[in-house]
């Protein structure tokens, strides 16, 4: 996977947060404040005109532009957290032309470690971090064990549906939503929801690039 | 719901080059989206920079001038401002004595913030921070992103202003913004919910017959809803919570703040049934604000917010002040 895999995601990104902004904007009306979908089209519309004008040779390079504009464009909670987590692993992956899919799982490792560091979130707190968390595992054992892109991109995105799927029964205790207290329960997080579309991104790119 | 805007995508923007056409006492940059007095920063003095979610006005830039902040970083509508922003303020008013971020406690504030602030520190300006939380509708608690900051972010500005402009170095007004806070609970309800203009529709739904209590000021939720009743019943919901978290005796600073769509006959009604609620706690409201100070744009509903005088605290209250928002004794 190469600088140009890396760009073909944030372009899938942008396309799949624009067409998903008005259900990721309702999420966050249940529990939050309403602007969670138009946030990150705004975001990652941003990136794309940044990613346009820039010269990013590597895939490192492309996620860090992406991390920096995030923080530079989005603001509220999940600028920082989402930089971060594209900063985080631009970082992990360093200046390699090329990468495989062990680093990509380390890379999404740290991205994780980073989001929960800044956000001093853990497993449970109904935040990003509880689709982000099982995807990391599921993803990093399935190339452990020497699976296929495939199966370990399926791995992935299985793994991040389920996670997010799984912070509808939760009481938040991070974030906006957490100052609903029990009533915050009964509905997806927000950042768990487009955290798995940004999963399902990378797999369809890489999808589409073996096919 | 009608808007009286021209797009959503420039309602930000469009305000702001209104304030700029307003108020000659500030300068805008547009593009950036922050708001500063005219004239630059005085040598030595303590800079003042907030900041927040656009849609709360005046809060913030409405409070930029004399004896209250030096500048105000615009976000978009209920969402906080990004580092950059708040970088470029912290440059601009720094005079050379420092500068304290007023952060109201709600996640995305404090995270743009505190990058802010460790960028400022590597270009070598000394950056103290306090996080309003003033909330009591929030249990702080480690289930929780702790108390939200919100009507008591007024006071805090107002005072810990008052005190650089007097040329109090850094540690002080960092530590007066504190005090202000610590001696602050506030308590919101809505009767309506607000229009997010990008969303085009209401947050949440709220019945003819129902109020939602212990709001923030995003058009959040709030903890539990409960049928619509006179003032007198809800102003006294609204002060038995602050009154449980804090005794409202002694002399107090008190404001009745409207959430945007509140007239003003229904606001002084209130503080009506503040007053004798008070006064009856053996308590003296020795200094009161009642209008729309912290607002949740078109939102129907009122906060209460209460805060504890000290002798010094009222003085710094009452000197003073040249702003948009608030304006008296100069």
């Amino acid at each position: 996977m190469d600088a140009e895999f890396f760009r073909a995601w944030i372009a899938e990104i942008a396309a799949v947060v624009e067409v998903q902004r008005d259900h990721l904007t309702q999420l966050d009306s249940a529990i939050g404040d309403a602007d969670h979908g138009v946030n990150l089209a705004r975001g990652f519309s941003a990136v794309q005109t940044a990613l346009a004008a820039a010269d990013t040779p590597t895939p490192g390079s492309v996620l860090l532009l992406t991390g920096s504009t995030l923080i530079s464009k989005v603001g509220g909670a999940s600028g920082p957290l989402y930089g971060t987590w594209f900063r985080r692993a631009a970082k992990a992956l360093g200046d390699k032309p090329e990468v495989e899919l062990p680093d990509l799982a380390d890379a999404l490792a740290a991205a994780l470690e980073g989001v929960k560091k800044l956000g001093a979130a853990t497993e449970g707190d109904k935040t990003m971090v509880d689709a982000q968390a099982p995807a990391v595992a599921a993803f990093s054992k399935a190339v452990a064990e020497g699976a296929a892109a495939p199966a370990a991109f399926a791995a992935l995105t299985d793994a991040a549906d389920a996670g997010a799927h799984d912070t509808i029964e939760m009481q938040a205790r991070k974030g906006r939503a957490s100052y609903l207290g029990p009533r915050s329960v009964g509905h997806e997080d927000p950042g768990a929801a487009s955290s798995a579309l940004i999963l399902h991104a990378l797999r369809d790119v890489a999808a589409r690039q073996a096919g | 719901m009608k808007k009286l805007i021209n797009s959503p995508d420039t309602v930000v923007t469009d305000a702001l080059a209104g304030i700029a056409a307003a108020h000659s006492s500030l300068a805008v940059d547009i593009e950036n989206k922050v708001i500063l007095r005219a004239g630059g920063p005085r040598a030595g003095k303590v800079g003042l920079v907030s900041g927040g979610g656009s849609g709360h006005e005046p809060l913030h830039g409405g409070f930029v001038g004399y004896g209250m902040l030096d500048a105000a970083c615009a976000g978009e509508v209920f969402t906080s401002p990004v580092p950059d922003q708040m970088l470029f303020a912290t440059k601009a008013v720094s005079g050379g004595g420092g500068v304290l971020h007023i952060v109201k406690n709600y996640t995305g504030d404090v995270l743009n913030f505190q990058m802010a602030a460790e960028l400022a520190d590597d270009e070598g300006i000394e950056v103290a921070s306090v996080v309003v939380n003033d909330d009591v509708a929030v249990q702080d608690s480690l289930y929780t992103a702790g108390r939200r900051g919100v009507g008591a972010t007024v006071f805090v500005e107002k005072i810990a202003g008052a005190l650089a402009e007097r040329g109090a170095p850094l540690a002080e007004v960092a530590a007066v913004a504190a005090e202000v806070n610590e001696r602050s609970r506030s308590f919101g309800v809505a009767l309506t919910s607000c229009t997010v203009p990008a969303a085009g529709k209401p947050t949440f739904d709220l019945s003819e017959q129902e109020i939602e209590l212990g709001i923030g000021i995003h058009g959040e939720p709030g903890r539990t809803r409960a049928p619509l009743q006179p003032a007198s019943a809800i102003v006294e919901i609204v002060m038995d919570a602050i009154n449980s978290d804090m005794a409202v005796d002694g002399d107090l600073l008190v404001m009745v703040n409207g959430m945007g769509g509140t007239p003003l006959i229904e606001l002084y009604g209130a503080f009506n049934e503040v007053s004798k609620y008070v006064t009856a706690h053996s308590g003296r409201i020795a200094r009161n604000l009642v209008g729309n100070y912290i607002t949740s744009l078109e939102m129907q509903g009122f906060s209460v917010t209460v805060c504890h005088l000290t002798d010094t605290l009222a003085d710094l209250w009452d000197a003073p002040v040249d702003t948009p928002g608030l304006r008296w004794g100069r």
